[in-house]
């Protein structure tokens, strides 16, 4: 397999390493799901930038990830989008409503502020996005 | 045997011969019509000249120049006739745009003293050759065509040369139209002049994200102060932009929007409600400064 999810204190690490097709994005949004229950875990960090592109499957199942995780609790933030990627994924419409963030440290530090926001109040979550 | 194959080789031999015979004549009066035009160059160049000054063409330049240039261009001329080769002319022609192209000499005037050239030598022709129909018709199908050739190659070389002038302009302005600097640690700002078309919206969101990456940016701000207008697909092409920077983690500023430009926006109903949109560039920074955690102070308040 190409992914790795790997765990980080409280949150999730996950990367994909290659360009997958259909059927193992599937599995790997499983894989995510059922670990975000075996950890407990509160976040979810989505590395994608081994990808030079991303259909509009791949970008759905990414959005489907993200609000699967929420409702088992865990916030999901995506990051390493390329120029590329980004520009196609806003090109065709299909923009994702979700946290991003450039680089896996980005992604950590936004995760660690949008969940003490969420440990304070939810209120707040929106806020500290923006 | 024999009859018919002597009869099949003959057939082809006097067709050459024939028409060897006729470019001959065809030579021999082309040179026939060089040595006049050599002859009454002054007073066909002086033709020209009060032509040229009569019809108001090249205003831009000093009678002088006006002078140096169409002795040069009918010696081009005549030469032209003479070889039948154009690579002389073509250089000449190609030399002659590129000094008189910044002087403001339209495309219509040098087409148009060409024409006058070739209309004062064929007057001039008329006048050689008018009381026998016949030669005049044949010194006319040999000086037509060159000299519809030699038309031809002065404009097409006038054109080419303007055209690599705007290319290299072109170049230009691509290199210099979008530079995205870095103005604080994981702060770039974006200064747009100049009408965008959406070659070079493309272009800008191409460096735009690609400098985010790089810079490791976290703010953003476009200035717009220096764009005089906006239209639909570029407006569109903008809100795009910046979803596709916060995708990549950078929040973007938008500045310096005039008030045609808010107008048309609110016309053509482009939803900028996502947008971050501050009056002038000061502003923004100041805004960006604010969301990065910066403070600036002056240093005799501290």
């Amino acid at each position: 397999m190409f992914v790795s999810i790997l765990r980080q204190g409280d949150f999730l690490i996950a990367s994909i390493h290659a360009a997958l097709d259909d059927t193992e994005l599937v599995r790997f949004q499983e894989d995510v799901i059922r670990r975000i229950g075996e950890l407990r875990a509160r976040g979810v960090i989505i590395d994608i930038a081994a990808l030079d592109v991303l259909d509009s499957f791949g970008s759905s199942c990414l959005r489907d990830l993200a609000v699967m995780a929420r409702l088992r609790g865990a916030v999901t933030v995506i990051v390493g989008i390329q120029p590329d990627v980004a520009f196609a994924i806003v090109k065709l419409g299909m923009t994702i409503d979700i946290y991003t963030a450039l680089d896996l440290e980005e992604g950590l530090d936004l995760l660690e502020a949008v969940t003490i926001g969420n440990r304070a109040g939810g209120s707040s979550l929106r806020a500290l996005s923006e | 045997m024999t009859e018919p194959e002597s009869q099949t080789t003959t057939q082809p031999t006097a067709q050459s011969a024939d028409g060897h015979q006729k470019a001959r004549d065809d030579h021999g009066l082309l040179s026939e019509l060089v040595a006049h035009l050599r002859e009454h160059r002054t007073e066909l160049r002086e033709e020209w000249a009060r032509r040229i000054e009569s019809t108001r063409l090249l205003q831009a330049m000093t009678p002088q120049e006006v002078g140096s240039e169409t002795t040069s261009v009918y010696d081009n001329y005549v030469e032209v006739l003479e070889t039948g080769s154009v690579a002389a002319l073509q250089r000449y022609a190609r030399d002659l745009s590129e000094r008189i192209i910044p002087r403001g000499v339209e495309t219509h005037e040098v087409v148009g003293i060409v024409l006058l050239l070739r209309d004062v030598l064929a007057r001039s022709l008329f006048l050689k050759y008018h009381d026998d129909f016949s030669v005049l018709n044949r010194v006319l199908d040999a000086y037509e065509p060159a000299a519809n050739r030699i038309a031809n190659t002065v404009a097409v070389s006038f054109v080419e040369e303007r055209e690599r002038v705007i290319r290299q302009q072109q170049d230009a302005i691509r290199e210099l139209s979008t530079p995205v600097l870095q103005v604080r640690e994981r702060l770039l700002i974006l200064p747009i002049i100049g009408v965008l078309d959406s070659q070079r919206a493309t272009q800008l969101t191409d460096q735009l994200l690609r400098g985010i990456r790089t810079n490791r940016a976290k703010v953003v701000v476009i200035d717009i102060t220096g764009v005089p207008e906006i239209d639909t697909t570029v407006a569109n092409h903008l809100v795009e932009t910046v979803d596709a920077s916060r995708l990549m983690g950078a929040s973007v500023i938008i500045t310096g929007l005039s008030s045609d430009i808010a107008r048309t926006l609110v016309t053509i109903g482009v939803d900028l409600s996502k947008m971050n949109t501050i009056g002038d560039l000061q502003g923004g920074i100041e805004e960006a400064e604010r969301l990065l955690g910066f403070r600036v102070i002056r240093s005799d308040e501290a």
